[in-house]
């Protein structure tokens, strides 16, 4: 944290576990007894509960997304730079909810968590989770806090998808859906990248079939490969190049197959930091809600269908240089909104940073959000 | 309001279904929004005209028709669809005429009247490319790169069996006098026309 802390920022917060009793029956057709979700909440819930907006976590995300835990924290939450008084998501405003999802690994319950049953962690016991499923976690959340519509579901990434759902599964509990660099499914190139990462945990010798955790190890290495080619991904080839380019570590090839260019140690040290404070098992989860996400399917691949349920607003952003969710993957929600006759805006913002661009706040983006949000707040008095 | 918008929001009827070609800061949508209770979409390319239309509630897709058209739009799904001085500026008007009608049952369309006599007589005194009030910029960097006169547009729809509905001559300050209908291609600055398909 810096040493005086931002007007913007929603400043020192401290998350909140809520325990669910009820069990809550997921889509891959077992029932969870009970379970935990841990929650951080900004900004103050009005008086008719009309000013609540949800925040969706995306892949590796979690309920941190704004403000510092302590004094001692090096960085704020994940989407800081659009939570805060006076930022487009306006704490001033709004009431800011957002939590971890199920099968997270920040505290709610998830495969590291202990199951009742067994006294152990579920590992790959814990239920494969969907977007559906976390959609209904949430709106058993909603109910616990009071909120019956949201004036907002925003996510980006895995966090849109879970916007979009909202939308077709809860039409009634939210007025407007925010999907940020998104996509209304996963294609095969998406898929076959989910592969290699879940490929990379699985066949990681400490990976101990998911069970790692009797052996007190986690499978660092398959981890720490996963979130390499997964950050890969998030970034652009243009971005990468102008941030490393060929810059070696050193002024000369050394002929061997160390770290030599900066892009290798770069990637060498995200990936390691990654596998010191995520899942494996959680990993594999995240990446197969996002395969798994299709809302078209039942409706026989036509989204304008499934969406003919919604009711809400939206609100869709793509980002040109980003090639995991292109821009064509958003343009085709919006086509299926266009002719369910829903009301949607869309704008592809130009940025160089790829998929990654939804959490950096470039100019256009902001001003976008900021007038969206600010009519959203106006539309519920906020 | 501009007085070719208020001529123009007449036309439009409640629950009507717009869609707004080139729908600049969504002034007019906003309108007929809350003012005439229809619905629709614009589209626009100008960053700040977008951003100024998601601020004020109007639903607005980025989308530029020179590139990429109105494929996305299927058959009939718009009652109207407005197109304001935008015609004059997209690369094939013609096609875009023939997408409008595609889309909708009826189309509404305004642009400036080449024709008009102070830009006849500003190129016959000068030997140099008009300029007016309705067209204020210079012949390398105007936007305007398809002008036409009203006589060519209504040439063009008999061509394409269009059906011209209804039409509106204004001037420069988009006022209705008798003399540009009297005289629309030579006194008429703008022309609303309302088109649809010959049936």
């Amino acid at each position: 944290m810096p040493d005086t802390l931002p007007a913007d920022s929603v400043g020192i917060v401290t998350p909140q576990t809520y325990h669910f009793d009820a069990p809550i029956d997921l889509a891959c057709g077992q029932t969870l007894e009970n379970y935990d979700l841990v929650v951080e909440t900004y900004g103050t819930l009005n008086a008719d509960a009309s000013n609540a907006v949800l925040i969706c976590h995306a892949l590796s995300g979690h309920h941190h997304a704004a403000g510092y835990h302590s004094a001692e924290d090096r960085k704020p939450g994940w989407w800081d730079s659009c939570i805060g008084p006076g930022k487009p998501i306006d704490t001033e405003r709004f009431f800011v909810v957002s939590l971890n999802n199920l099968g997270g690994c920040h505290g709610s319950t998830g495969p590291n968590s202990i199951n009742p049953e067994t006294g152990k962690p579920f590992g790959p016991e814990f239920p494969v989770i969907t977007v559906g499923d976390w959609v209904k976690s949430q709106a058993l959340l909603a109910d616990r806090l009071g909120i019956q519509c949201w004036a907002a579901v925003v996510g980006g990434s895995l966090g849109g998808m879970q916007a979009l759902q909202w939308s077709l599964d809860y039409p009634d509990r939210l007025r407007h859906a925010v999907v940020i660099a998104s996509t209304p499914r996963l294609t095969a190139q998406n898929i076959a990248f989910n592969e290699v990462a879940r490929q990379a945990i699985t066949s990681d010798r400490e990976f101990h079939d998911g069970r790692y955790y009797d052996f007190d190890i986690v499978p660092r290495r398959g981890l720490m490969l996963a979130r390499m080619v997964g950050h890969i991904t998030y970034l652009s080839d243009a971005s990468m190049g102008e941030k490393f380019g060929r810059e070696l570590r050193d002024q000369a090839y050394k002929f061997g197959y160390g770290a030599e260019f900066q892009v290798e140690s770069y990637l060498r040290y995200q990936g390691e930091r990654f596998s010191e404070s995520f899942d494996a098992n959680t990993y594999l989860l995240m990446t197969r809600a996002l395969d798994y996400f299709d809302p078209a399917y039942e409706f026989g691949g036509d989204l304008s269908k499934a969406l003919a349920a919604a009711s809400c607003e939206y609100l869709v952003l793509s980002f040109s240089t980003d090639w995991r969710f292109t821009p064509a993957r958003s343009e085709e929600m919006v086509n299926a909104m266009i002719a369910a006759r829903r009301k949607v805006s869309y704008a592809e913002v130009d940025a160089p940073w790829g998929h990654d661009a939804f959490l950096i706040p470039t100019p256009r983006y902001t001003d976008i959000f900021n007038a969206y949000m600010d009519r959203v707040a106006r539309e519920v008095g906020a | 309001m501009r007085p070719d918008l208020e001529i123009i929001q007449q036309w439009v009827q409640p629950g009507h279904h717009v869609l707004d070609l080139g729908c600049g800061d969504g002034t007019l949508l906003d309108f007929l929004q809350r003012e005439r209770g229809a619905s629709g979409f614009g589209l626009e390319i100008n960053p700040d005209h977008i951003t100024t239309c998601m601020g004020r509630g109007v639903a607005v897709i980025e989308q530029n028709l020179d590139t990429q058209g109105l494929g996305n739009f299927d058959d009939g799904s718009f009652d109207i669809v407005l197109m304001t001085q935008a015609l004059q500026a997209v690369r094939r008007p013609d096609k875009v005429l023939d997408e409008m009608l595609r889309v909708g049952d009826e189309g509404i369309v305004t642009f400036p009247n080449f024709a008009h006599w102070r830009l006849r007589w500003g190129l016959t005194l000068s030997g140099r490319m008009p300029e007016s009030e309705a067209l204020p910029y210079k012949w390398y960097n105007t936007p305007n790169i398809r002008l036409c006169t009203f006589k060519d547009f209504e040439a063009l729809c008999r061509q394409k069996g269009i059906r011209i509905k209804s039409r509106r001559v204004v001037d420069g300050q988009h006022q209705n006098s008798w003399l540009a209908r009297l005289w629309p291609n030579l006194l008429g600055e703008i022309a609303i026309y309302r088109i649809t398909r010959e049936t």
